[in-house]
Protein backbone atom coordinates (compact mmCIF):
# COMPACT_ATOMS: atom_id res chain seq x y z
CA UNK A 1 0.00 0.00 0.00
CA UNK A 2 1.75 3.50 -1.19
CA UNK A 3 0.06 6.41 0.73
CA UNK A 4 0.88 10.07 0.37
CA UNK A 5 0.16 11.87 3.09
CA UNK A 6 0.10 15.98 2.28
CA UNK A 7 1.27 18.15 5.73
CA UNK A 8 1.43 21.56 6.53
CA UNK A 9 3.21 23.97 8.72
CA UNK A 10 1.10 25.98 11.08
CA UNK A 11 1.25 27.75 14.11
CA UNK A 12 0.96 26.42 17.69
CA UNK A 13 -2.62 26.18 18.14
CA UNK A 14 -2.17 28.32 21.92
CA UNK A 15 -0.51 31.04 19.20
CA UNK A 16 -1.62 35.36 20.21
CA UNK A 17 -1.83 36.18 16.12
CA UNK A 18 -0.43 39.05 15.61
CA UNK A 19 0.64 41.00 12.10
CA UNK A 20 3.70 43.44 11.25
CA UNK A 21 4.47 45.82 7.76
CA UNK A 22 1.54 47.38 7.89
CA UNK A 23 -0.77 44.32 9.14
CA UNK A 24 0.57 42.63 5.37
CA UNK A 25 2.32 39.77 6.98
CA UNK A 26 2.11 37.32 10.05
CA UNK A 27 4.55 38.36 13.24
CA UNK A 28 6.66 34.58 13.17
CA UNK A 29 7.98 36.26 15.67
CA UNK A 30 8.46 33.65 19.12
CA UNK A 31 5.39 31.46 17.46
CA UNK A 32 5.95 27.69 17.67
CA UNK A 33 5.28 26.10 14.87
CA UNK A 34 3.88 22.57 14.42
CA UNK A 35 2.39 20.07 11.79
CA UNK A 36 -1.15 21.28 10.90
CA UNK A 37 -3.34 19.25 13.93
CA UNK A 38 -5.61 17.57 11.25
CA UNK A 39 -2.66 16.76 8.72
CA UNK A 40 -0.74 14.95 11.44
CA UNK A 41 -3.45 13.43 14.25
CA UNK A 42 -5.76 11.86 11.29
CA UNK A 43 -4.16 11.95 8.02
CA UNK A 44 -0.77 10.81 8.49
CA UNK A 45 -1.55 8.63 11.82
CA UNK A 46 -3.93 6.87 9.96
CA UNK A 47 -2.08 6.37 7.20
CA UNK A 48 0.82 4.76 9.13
CA UNK A 49 -1.93 2.16 11.02
CA UNK A 50 -3.06 1.33 7.36
CA UNK A 51 0.52 0.49 6.37
CA UNK A 52 1.05 -1.56 9.51
CA UNK A 53 -2.38 -3.36 9.41
CA UNK A 54 -1.13 -4.46 5.88
CA UNK A 55 2.08 -5.11 6.74
CA UNK A 56 3.32 -3.73 3.65
CA UNK A 57 3.46 -0.71 1.71
CA UNK A 58 4.93 3.04 2.44
CA UNK A 59 4.19 5.97 3.90
CA UNK A 60 5.45 9.35 2.16
CA UNK A 61 4.90 12.93 3.38
CA UNK A 62 5.15 15.99 1.41
CA UNK A 63 5.30 18.97 1.79
CA UNK A 64 5.34 22.35 0.00
CA UNK A 65 7.56 25.36 1.60
CA UNK A 66 11.05 26.38 1.92
CA UNK A 67 13.73 25.23 3.85
CA UNK A 68 12.20 26.78 7.08
CA UNK A 69 9.93 23.75 7.09
CA UNK A 70 12.29 21.00 7.37
CA UNK A 71 11.65 20.70 11.25
CA UNK A 72 8.24 20.18 11.07
CA UNK A 73 8.69 17.73 8.19
CA UNK A 74 11.50 16.18 10.52
CA UNK A 75 8.84 15.61 13.18
CA UNK A 76 6.26 13.49 10.56
CA UNK A 77 9.12 11.26 9.64
CA UNK A 78 9.62 10.90 13.66
CA UNK A 79 6.36 9.70 13.89
CA UNK A 80 6.84 7.07 11.82
CA UNK A 81 6.76 8.54 8.20
CA UNK A 82 9.52 6.16 5.55
CA UNK A 83 10.50 9.59 3.56
CA UNK A 84 9.62 12.74 3.23
CA UNK A 85 9.52 15.29 0.22
CA UNK A 86 9.34 18.46 0.19
CA UNK A 87 8.81 20.89 -3.01
CA UNK A 88 11.33 24.18 -2.69
CA UNK A 89 8.15 27.14 -2.73
CA UNK A 90 6.58 29.51 -1.38
CA UNK A 91 2.95 28.16 0.26
CA UNK A 92 0.95 31.00 -0.56
CA UNK A 93 -1.87 30.31 -3.14
CA UNK A 94 -3.85 26.81 -2.50
CA UNK A 95 -4.43 26.16 -6.05
CA UNK A 96 -0.80 26.64 -6.63
CA UNK A 97 0.40 24.50 -3.68
CA UNK A 98 -2.43 21.48 -5.01
CA UNK A 99 -0.85 21.71 -8.35
CA UNK A 100 2.80 20.94 -7.44
CA UNK A 101 1.81 18.11 -5.14
CA UNK A 102 -0.84 16.72 -7.64
CA UNK A 103 2.42 17.51 -10.45
CA UNK A 104 4.92 15.47 -8.14
CA UNK A 105 1.95 12.19 -7.80
CA UNK A 106 0.48 12.06 -11.14
CA UNK A 107 2.98 8.90 -12.26
CA UNK A 108 3.65 7.43 -8.26
CA UNK A 109 0.62 5.15 -8.32
CA UNK A 110 -0.28 6.62 -4.66
CA UNK A 111 -3.31 4.09 -3.68
CA UNK A 112 -4.66 7.30 -1.12
CA UNK A 113 -3.53 10.63 -0.99
CA UNK A 114 -4.42 11.68 2.48
CA UNK A 115 -4.77 15.27 3.68
CA UNK A 116 -6.27 16.88 6.87
CA UNK A 117 -9.68 18.47 6.29
CA UNK A 118 -8.19 22.09 6.89
CA UNK A 119 -5.13 24.02 7.63
CA UNK A 120 -5.60 25.83 11.51
CA UNK A 121 -4.01 28.94 9.76
CA UNK A 122 -5.17 29.41 6.07
CA UNK A 123 -9.17 27.17 7.13
CA UNK A 124 -9.29 26.98 3.28
CA UNK A 125 -10.34 23.47 3.38
CA UNK A 126 -9.09 23.69 -0.33
CA UNK A 127 -5.92 21.13 -0.76
CA UNK A 128 -7.25 18.32 -0.68
CA UNK A 129 -10.00 18.65 -3.42
CA UNK A 130 -7.68 20.46 -5.93
CA UNK A 131 -5.72 17.71 -5.29
CA UNK A 132 -8.22 15.10 -6.50
CA UNK A 133 -9.40 17.14 -9.32
CA UNK A 134 -5.94 17.91 -10.96
CA UNK A 135 -5.53 13.82 -11.12
CA UNK A 136 -8.93 13.13 -11.74
CA UNK A 137 -9.80 11.10 -8.24
CA UNK A 138 -12.46 10.95 -5.87
CA UNK A 139 -12.31 12.82 -2.89
CA UNK A 140 -13.85 12.85 0.29
CA UNK A 141 -13.97 15.76 2.37
CA UNK A 142 -14.25 15.82 6.44
CA UNK A 143 -13.98 12.15 6.48
CA UNK A 144 -13.92 11.01 10.16
CA UNK A 145 -13.32 7.09 9.49
CA UNK A 146 -11.15 5.14 6.92
CA UNK A 147 -11.21 1.41 6.37
CA UNK A 148 -9.73 -0.47 3.48
CA UNK A 149 -10.55 -3.63 2.32
CA UNK A 150 -8.59 -4.59 -0.97
CA UNK A 151 -9.09 -2.12 -3.53
CA UNK A 152 -12.32 -1.21 -1.74
CA UNK A 153 -12.11 1.63 0.47
CA UNK A 154 -15.26 2.49 3.32
CA UNK A 155 -14.95 5.93 4.58
CA UNK A 156 -17.01 7.71 6.97
CA UNK A 157 -17.79 11.71 5.90
CA UNK A 158 -19.48 14.23 8.48
CA UNK A 159 -22.61 16.05 6.80
CA UNK A 160 -24.73 18.10 8.24
CA UNK A 161 -25.88 16.75 11.39
CA UNK A 162 -24.87 13.38 10.94
CA UNK A 163 -22.32 11.23 8.47
CA UNK A 164 -22.35 9.46 5.39
CA UNK A 165 -20.83 6.00 4.84
CA UNK A 166 -18.64 5.48 1.63
CA UNK A 167 -17.71 3.16 -0.50
CA UNK A 168 -14.56 4.05 -2.96
CA UNK A 169 -12.99 1.87 -5.43
CA UNK A 170 -9.29 2.51 -6.37
CA UNK A 171 -7.08 5.77 -5.79
CA UNK A 172 -8.56 8.51 -3.89
CA UNK A 173 -7.89 11.67 -1.77
CA UNK A 174 -9.09 12.44 1.33
CA UNK A 175 -9.62 15.32 4.18
CA UNK A 176 -8.95 14.04 7.10
CA UNK A 177 -11.40 15.04 10.19
CA UNK A 178 -11.57 14.39 14.45
CA UNK A 179 -12.38 10.87 14.93
CA UNK A 180 -10.17 9.21 12.23
CA UNK A 181 -7.12 7.80 14.41
CA UNK A 182 -5.27 8.89 17.87
CA UNK A 183 -2.37 11.39 17.72
CA UNK A 184 0.76 9.10 18.39
CA UNK A 185 3.63 10.91 20.14
CA UNK A 186 6.85 10.57 18.38
CA UNK A 187 9.26 8.30 20.82
CA UNK A 188 13.06 8.43 21.14
CA UNK A 189 13.99 5.40 18.58
CA UNK A 190 11.70 7.20 16.01
CA UNK A 191 13.07 11.16 16.88
CA UNK A 192 16.52 9.13 15.80
CA UNK A 193 15.58 7.52 13.38
CA UNK A 194 13.83 10.53 11.35
CA UNK A 195 17.45 12.25 11.23
CA UNK A 196 18.59 10.00 8.91
CA UNK A 197 15.32 8.96 7.01
CA UNK A 198 15.03 10.78 3.24
CA UNK A 199 14.31 13.90 3.00
CA UNK A 200 14.17 15.10 -0.85
CA UNK A 201 13.96 18.27 -1.67
CA UNK A 202 12.22 18.89 -5.57
CA UNK A 203 11.90 22.20 -7.57
CA UNK A 204 8.91 23.71 -7.78
CA UNK A 205 6.98 23.59 -10.51
CA UNK A 206 4.64 26.75 -9.24
CA UNK A 207 2.89 28.94 -11.93
CA UNK A 208 1.11 32.26 -11.21
CA UNK A 209 -0.83 32.91 -7.81
CA UNK A 210 -4.20 33.04 -8.87
CA UNK A 211 -5.17 34.85 -5.04
CA UNK A 212 -2.97 36.85 -2.78
CA UNK A 213 -3.58 38.02 1.12
CA UNK A 214 -3.65 41.82 0.68
CA UNK A 215 -3.72 42.62 4.61
CA UNK A 216 -5.17 40.94 7.52
CA UNK A 217 -6.98 42.37 10.72
CA UNK A 218 -7.81 41.22 14.09
CA UNK A 219 -11.72 41.33 15.52
CA UNK A 220 -12.70 44.22 17.14
CA UNK A 221 -11.89 44.22 20.84
CA UNK A 222 -15.27 43.13 22.70
CA UNK A 223 -17.09 45.39 24.66
CA UNK A 224 -16.86 44.20 28.38
CA UNK A 225 -19.12 41.36 29.66
CA UNK A 226 -21.87 42.50 31.06
CA UNK A 227 -23.11 40.60 34.34
CA UNK A 228 -26.48 39.17 35.59
CA UNK A 229 -27.36 38.06 38.80
CA UNK A 230 -26.95 34.22 38.93
CA UNK A 231 -30.41 35.16 40.78
CA UNK A 232 -32.21 36.35 38.49
CA UNK A 233 -31.93 34.61 35.11
CA UNK A 234 -35.15 36.67 33.84
CA UNK A 235 -33.14 39.74 33.23
CA UNK A 236 -30.60 37.24 31.30
CA UNK A 237 -33.60 36.80 28.74
CA UNK A 238 -34.61 40.51 28.95
CA UNK A 239 -31.08 41.84 27.78
CA UNK A 240 -31.42 39.14 25.31
CA UNK A 241 -34.36 40.03 23.48
CA UNK A 242 -34.74 43.60 23.90
CA UNK A 243 -30.85 45.00 24.02
CA UNK A 244 -28.81 41.91 22.16
CA UNK A 245 -32.17 40.82 19.99
CA UNK A 246 -31.33 37.68 19.58
CA UNK A 247 -34.51 35.97 21.14
CA UNK B 1 -19.61 39.16 -15.25
CA UNK B 2 -22.50 37.53 -14.49
CA UNK B 3 -22.77 35.36 -11.29
CA UNK B 4 -24.01 31.60 -10.64
CA UNK B 5 -25.08 30.98 -7.73
CA UNK B 6 -25.22 27.08 -5.81
CA UNK B 7 -28.25 26.43 -3.70
CA UNK B 8 -27.35 23.09 -2.35
CA UNK B 9 -30.29 21.21 -1.52
CA UNK B 10 -30.57 17.89 0.95
CA UNK B 11 -33.72 15.03 1.01
CA UNK B 12 -35.07 16.84 -1.69
CA UNK B 13 -35.34 19.78 -0.14
CA UNK B 14 -33.15 23.18 -0.32
CA UNK B 15 -30.95 23.51 2.89
CA UNK B 16 -30.69 26.78 5.08
CA UNK B 17 -27.20 28.09 3.40
CA UNK B 18 -28.75 27.60 0.20
CA UNK B 19 -31.97 30.86 0.52
CA UNK B 20 -28.04 32.60 2.76
CA UNK B 21 -26.29 31.79 -0.88
CA UNK B 22 -29.06 33.07 -3.21
CA UNK B 23 -28.90 36.40 -0.73
CA UNK B 24 -25.45 36.65 -0.72
CA UNK B 25 -25.42 36.32 -5.00
CA UNK B 26 -27.50 38.40 -5.69
CA UNK B 27 -26.17 41.12 -3.28
CA UNK B 28 -23.00 40.42 -4.53
CA UNK B 29 -24.83 40.84 -8.85
CA UNK B 30 -25.93 44.01 -7.76
CA UNK B 31 -22.46 45.54 -6.54
CA UNK B 32 -20.96 44.59 -9.66
CA UNK B 33 -23.59 45.44 -11.62
CA UNK B 34 -24.30 42.31 -13.16
CA UNK B 35 -27.49 38.88 -13.23
CA UNK B 36 -27.32 36.33 -11.42
CA UNK B 37 -28.45 32.58 -12.29
CA UNK B 38 -28.97 29.86 -9.36
CA UNK B 39 -28.37 26.19 -10.26
CA UNK B 40 -29.75 23.84 -8.04
CA UNK B 41 -28.81 20.03 -8.72
CA UNK B 42 -30.49 16.52 -7.63
CA UNK B 43 -33.89 16.07 -6.89
CA UNK B 44 -35.65 18.89 -5.50
CA UNK B 45 -39.13 19.31 -4.35
CA UNK B 46 -39.12 23.15 -3.65
CA UNK B 47 -37.07 24.89 -5.73
CA UNK B 48 -39.83 27.51 -6.50
CA UNK B 49 -39.50 29.15 -2.73
CA UNK B 50 -36.11 30.15 -4.48
CA UNK B 51 -38.02 33.25 -6.11
CA UNK B 52 -39.47 34.49 -2.84
CA UNK B 53 -35.56 35.32 -2.16
CA UNK B 54 -34.96 36.57 -5.05
CA UNK B 55 -33.77 34.25 -7.75
CA UNK B 56 -35.34 34.90 -11.05
CA UNK B 57 -33.08 32.37 -12.76
CA UNK B 58 -32.99 28.80 -11.85
CA UNK B 59 -30.86 25.76 -13.66
CA UNK B 60 -32.13 22.56 -12.36
CA UNK B 61 -30.42 19.48 -12.81
CA UNK B 62 -32.61 16.75 -11.56
CA UNK B 63 -30.29 13.68 -11.10
CA UNK B 64 -30.29 11.47 -8.13
CA UNK B 65 -26.71 11.12 -8.86
CA UNK B 66 -26.71 14.55 -7.59
CA UNK B 67 -28.41 14.11 -4.43
CA UNK B 68 -25.87 13.83 -2.36
CA UNK B 69 -24.01 16.72 -3.30
CA UNK B 70 -21.10 14.60 -4.50
CA UNK B 71 -18.17 17.17 -5.37
CA UNK B 72 -16.91 15.40 -8.59
CA UNK B 73 -19.95 15.26 -9.95
CA UNK B 74 -21.70 18.27 -8.87
CA UNK B 75 -18.30 20.43 -9.46
CA UNK B 76 -18.53 19.43 -12.79
CA UNK B 77 -22.44 19.88 -13.20
CA UNK B 78 -21.56 23.14 -11.96
CA UNK B 79 -18.54 24.07 -13.93
CA UNK B 80 -21.09 23.00 -17.13
CA UNK B 81 -23.48 26.04 -15.79
CA UNK B 82 -21.02 28.37 -15.18
CA UNK B 83 -19.77 27.46 -19.06
CA UNK B 84 -23.31 27.74 -20.24
CA UNK B 85 -24.29 31.23 -18.37
CA UNK B 86 -20.43 32.78 -18.97
CA UNK B 87 -20.64 33.13 -15.33
CA UNK B 88 -17.26 34.67 -14.41
CA UNK B 89 -17.90 34.47 -10.24
CA UNK B 90 -19.65 31.54 -8.44
CA UNK B 91 -20.83 31.55 -4.79
CA UNK B 92 -21.84 29.27 -2.80
CA UNK B 93 -21.54 28.41 1.19
CA UNK B 94 -18.66 27.23 2.82
CA UNK B 95 -20.64 24.24 4.40
CA UNK B 96 -20.19 20.51 4.58
CA UNK B 97 -20.82 20.83 0.81
CA UNK B 98 -19.48 23.82 0.11
CA UNK B 99 -15.89 22.30 1.24
CA UNK B 100 -15.97 19.64 -0.80
CA UNK B 101 -16.89 21.57 -4.22
CA UNK B 102 -15.67 24.64 -4.07
CA UNK B 103 -11.72 22.97 -4.71
CA UNK B 104 -12.78 21.15 -7.33
CA UNK B 105 -14.51 23.30 -9.21
CA UNK B 106 -11.61 25.97 -8.97
CA UNK B 107 -9.67 23.67 -10.66
CA UNK B 108 -12.21 23.08 -13.09
CA UNK B 109 -12.68 26.12 -13.82
CA UNK B 110 -9.31 27.61 -13.23
CA UNK B 111 -10.27 30.17 -10.92
CA UNK B 112 -8.85 31.52 -7.73
CA UNK B 113 -11.23 31.00 -4.51
CA UNK B 114 -11.55 32.57 -1.53
CA UNK B 115 -13.42 29.96 0.94
CA UNK B 116 -15.11 31.14 4.27
CA UNK B 117 -16.05 34.53 3.67
CA UNK B 118 -17.41 36.59 6.47
CA UNK B 119 -18.72 39.90 4.40
CA UNK B 120 -19.71 40.75 0.87
CA UNK B 121 -16.92 40.84 -1.91
CA UNK B 122 -15.19 44.49 -2.38
CA UNK B 123 -14.52 45.89 -6.18
CA UNK B 124 -12.35 48.36 -5.37
CA UNK B 125 -9.34 48.24 -6.84
CA UNK B 126 -9.10 44.47 -7.49
CA UNK B 127 -12.13 42.16 -6.45
CA UNK B 128 -11.54 40.75 -2.90
CA UNK B 129 -12.74 38.73 -0.23
CA UNK B 130 -12.76 39.50 3.91
CA UNK B 131 -12.61 35.54 5.31
CA UNK B 132 -11.64 34.27 8.48
CA UNK B 133 -8.32 32.86 9.04
CA UNK B 134 -6.23 31.14 12.19
CA UNK B 135 -9.49 29.67 13.20
CA UNK B 136 -11.33 32.53 13.37
CA UNK B 137 -8.24 34.29 15.93
CA UNK B 138 -8.14 36.83 12.82
CA UNK B 139 -9.15 38.18 9.20
CA UNK B 140 -7.50 38.22 5.99
CA UNK B 141 -8.44 40.45 3.01
CA UNK B 142 -7.89 38.30 -0.25
CA UNK B 143 -7.66 39.41 -3.38
CA UNK B 144 -8.47 36.85 -6.38
CA UNK B 145 -6.57 38.11 -9.62
CA UNK B 146 -8.06 35.27 -12.19
CA UNK B 147 -10.46 36.15 -14.63
CA UNK B 148 -13.14 33.63 -13.49
CA UNK B 149 -13.74 33.75 -9.47
CA UNK B 150 -15.13 31.32 -6.53
CA UNK B 151 -16.04 32.67 -3.35
CA UNK B 152 -17.85 30.60 -0.36
CA UNK B 153 -19.23 32.22 2.77
CA UNK B 154 -19.22 30.96 6.27
CA UNK B 155 -23.11 30.00 7.20
CA UNK B 156 -25.06 32.64 8.87
CA UNK B 157 -22.72 35.22 7.09
CA UNK B 158 -25.78 37.03 6.05
CA UNK B 159 -29.40 36.50 6.99
CA UNK B 160 -31.55 35.07 3.95
CA UNK B 161 -33.84 37.55 2.62
CA UNK B 162 -37.46 37.11 1.35
CA UNK B 163 -37.92 40.03 -1.19
CA UNK B 164 -40.68 38.36 -2.81
CA UNK B 165 -41.20 37.45 -6.80
CA UNK B 166 -40.77 34.40 -8.88
CA UNK B 167 -38.17 31.90 -10.64
CA UNK B 168 -38.22 31.09 -14.03
CA UNK B 169 -36.84 27.08 -13.39
CA UNK B 170 -34.86 25.59 -16.51
CA UNK B 171 -34.18 21.79 -16.54
CA UNK B 172 -30.70 21.73 -17.45
CA UNK B 173 -29.67 18.31 -19.38
CA UNK B 174 -25.61 17.18 -18.67
CA UNK B 175 -24.01 13.94 -19.25
CA UNK B 176 -22.31 13.00 -16.08
CA UNK B 177 -19.06 11.44 -15.64
CA UNK B 178 -18.78 8.22 -13.46
CA UNK B 179 -17.47 8.34 -10.34
CA UNK B 180 -15.87 5.64 -8.17
CA UNK B 181 -17.82 6.91 -4.91
CA UNK B 182 -20.70 4.95 -3.67
CA UNK B 183 -23.03 6.47 -0.57
CA UNK B 184 -24.14 3.02 1.30
CA UNK B 185 -25.90 4.78 4.04
CA UNK B 186 -26.92 8.26 6.02
CA UNK B 187 -26.80 8.33 9.15
CA UNK B 188 -28.67 11.40 10.37
CA UNK B 189 -29.83 12.03 13.66
CA UNK B 190 -33.32 13.42 11.96
CA UNK B 191 -34.71 14.72 15.14
CA UNK B 192 -31.71 16.69 16.43
CA UNK B 193 -31.13 20.06 15.15
CA UNK B 194 -27.62 20.88 13.25
CA UNK B 195 -24.65 22.37 14.96
CA UNK B 196 -23.92 24.49 12.33
CA UNK B 197 -27.15 25.04 10.86
CA UNK B 198 -28.33 25.96 14.67
CA UNK B 199 -29.16 29.73 15.54
CA UNK B 200 -28.63 29.01 19.27
CA UNK B 201 -25.98 26.86 20.20
CA UNK B 202 -26.05 25.09 24.24
CA UNK B 203 -22.25 24.01 24.95
CA UNK B 204 -21.20 22.72 28.06
CA UNK B 205 -17.80 21.64 29.39
CA UNK B 206 -15.95 19.93 32.50
CA UNK B 207 -18.02 22.24 35.07
CA UNK B 208 -20.92 19.34 34.36
CA UNK B 209 -18.74 16.74 36.19
CA UNK B 210 -20.04 13.71 34.46
CA UNK B 211 -21.97 12.80 31.47
CA UNK B 212 -24.80 11.80 33.43
CA UNK B 213 -25.78 15.64 34.36
CA UNK B 214 -26.17 16.55 30.43
CA UNK B 215 -30.02 16.00 30.92
CA UNK B 216 -30.70 19.61 31.72
CA UNK B 217 -28.08 21.21 29.16
CA UNK B 218 -30.67 19.06 26.71
CA UNK B 219 -33.46 20.42 28.12
CA UNK B 220 -31.95 24.10 28.08
CA UNK B 221 -31.00 23.75 24.48
CA UNK B 222 -34.84 22.41 23.85
CA UNK B 223 -36.41 25.12 25.28
CA UNK B 224 -34.82 27.27 23.27
CA UNK B 225 -34.55 25.12 20.23
CA UNK B 226 -31.10 25.39 20.54
CA UNK B 227 -28.42 22.59 19.24
CA UNK B 228 -26.12 21.34 22.13
CA UNK B 229 -22.37 21.10 21.52
CA UNK B 230 -19.31 20.46 23.99
CA UNK B 231 -16.02 21.54 24.63
CA UNK B 232 -12.55 19.21 23.52
CA UNK B 233 -12.02 17.60 26.88
CA UNK B 234 -15.48 16.62 27.00
CA UNK B 235 -15.65 15.09 23.92
CA UNK B 236 -11.91 13.39 24.31
CA UNK B 237 -13.18 11.68 27.53
CA UNK B 238 -16.18 10.22 25.73
CA UNK B 239 -19.05 12.25 28.06
CA UNK B 240 -20.26 13.87 24.65
CA UNK B 241 -19.90 12.68 20.88
CA UNK B 242 -16.77 13.81 19.01
CA UNK B 243 -19.28 15.62 16.24
CA UNK B 244 -20.57 18.02 19.40
CA UNK B 245 -16.76 19.45 19.94
CA UNK B 246 -16.82 22.81 18.85
CA UNK B 247 -13.12 24.61 18.86
CA UNK B 248 -10.09 25.06 16.79
CA UNK B 249 -9.95 21.45 15.94
CA UNK B 250 -13.61 20.69 16.31
CA UNK B 251 -16.64 22.33 14.66
CA UNK B 252 -16.41 26.12 13.91
CA UNK B 253 -19.75 27.51 14.80
CA UNK B 254 -21.21 31.17 13.97
CA UNK B 255 -24.55 31.43 15.77
CA UNK B 256 -26.79 34.07 16.45
CA UNK B 257 -25.99 33.11 20.51
CA UNK B 258 -23.79 30.65 22.21
CA UNK B 259 -24.48 29.74 25.64
CA UNK B 260 -20.79 28.55 27.34
CA UNK B 261 -22.10 26.57 30.42
CA UNK B 262 -19.07 25.12 32.66
CA UNK B 263 -16.15 26.15 29.61
CA UNK B 264 -13.73 28.15 30.93
CA UNK B 265 -12.78 29.46 27.18
CA UNK B 266 -9.49 28.25 26.26
CA UNK B 267 -8.07 30.07 23.24
CA UNK B 268 -8.88 26.92 21.04
CA UNK B 269 -12.26 26.62 21.74
CA UNK B 270 -12.95 30.80 21.60
CA UNK B 271 -11.36 30.30 18.18
CA UNK B 272 -14.16 27.97 17.11
CA UNK B 273 -17.35 29.70 18.55
CA UNK B 274 -15.90 33.58 18.46
CA UNK B 275 -18.23 34.12 15.29
CA UNK B 276 -20.95 34.18 16.96
CA UNK B 277 -23.03 37.10 17.57
CA UNK B 278 -23.65 36.99 20.71
CA UNK B 279 -22.04 34.98 24.21
CA UNK B 280 -23.51 34.15 27.13
CA UNK B 281 -21.00 32.62 29.56
CA UNK B 282 -22.11 31.03 32.96
CA UNK B 283 -19.74 29.90 35.12
CA UNK B 284 -18.43 29.71 38.95
CA UNK B 285 -15.13 31.06 38.28
CA UNK B 286 -15.47 34.66 38.24
CA UNK B 287 -11.71 34.42 36.81
CA UNK B 288 -12.22 32.52 33.92
CA UNK B 289 -11.18 33.77 30.62
CA UNK B 290 -14.32 33.26 29.12
CA UNK B 291 -15.38 36.08 30.71
CA UNK B 292 -13.07 38.63 28.72
CA UNK B 293 -14.47 37.28 25.23
CA UNK B 294 -18.72 37.30 26.35
CA UNK B 295 -21.31 40.15 26.31
CA UNK B 296 -23.20 38.64 29.65
CA UNK B 297 -21.95 36.42 32.38
CA UNK B 298 -23.33 34.99 35.49
CA UNK B 299 -21.10 33.81 37.96
CA UNK B 300 -22.85 30.97 39.47
CA UNK B 301 -22.72 26.81 40.27
CA UNK B 302 -24.16 25.60 36.53
CA UNK B 303 -26.34 23.06 38.81
CA UNK B 304 -28.21 26.28 40.20
CA UNK B 305 -28.25 28.70 37.68
CA UNK B 306 -29.08 26.44 34.98
CA UNK B 307 -32.12 24.78 36.22
CA UNK B 308 -33.30 28.56 37.06
CA UNK B 309 -32.80 29.95 33.43
CA UNK B 310 -34.81 26.90 31.98
CA UNK B 311 -38.15 28.02 34.28
CA UNK B 312 -37.29 31.34 33.36
CA UNK B 313 -37.29 30.87 29.35
CA UNK B 314 -40.56 29.10 30.38
CA UNK B 315 -42.20 32.01 31.54
CA UNK B 316 -40.33 33.86 29.04
CA UNK B 317 -41.76 31.97 26.36
CA UNK B 318 -45.69 32.23 28.33
CA UNK B 319 -44.90 36.01 28.40
CA UNK B 320 -44.30 36.38 24.75
CA UNK B 321 -46.60 33.90 23.33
Amino acid sequence: MKILVCISKAPDTTTKIAFKDNDTQFNKDGVQFIINPYDEWYALVRGLELKEAAGSGSVTVINVGTTENDPVIRKALAIGADDAVRIDSEDKDPFNVAKQIADYAKDKGYNMILTGKETIDYNGSQIGGMIAEFLNLPYISQASKLDVNGNIATIERDIQGGKEVLEVEGAFVLGAAKGMAEARIPNMRGIMAARTKPLNVVSSTAGEDLTEIKSYSLPPAKAACKYVSADNPAELLDLLKNEAKVL
Amino acid sequence: MSVLIYADSYNKKLTKTAYEAVTYGLKTASLLGTQATVIVTGECENIAELGEYGATKVLHVNKPELNYSEPQLTAFTISEAANKEGANLVVMAHDHSGKGILPRLSVRLNAGSVPGAVELPKNEGGFSVKKAVFSGKAFAQVEIKSEKKIVSFLPNTIPAEKVGGSAQVENFEVTLPTTNVKVKEVKKESTKLSLTEADIVVSAGRGLKGPENWGMIEELANELGAATACSRPVADIGWRPHHEHVGQTGVTVRPNLYFAIGISGAIQHLAGVNGSKVMVVINTDPEAPFFKAADYGIVGDAFEVVPKLIEAIKAFKAANN
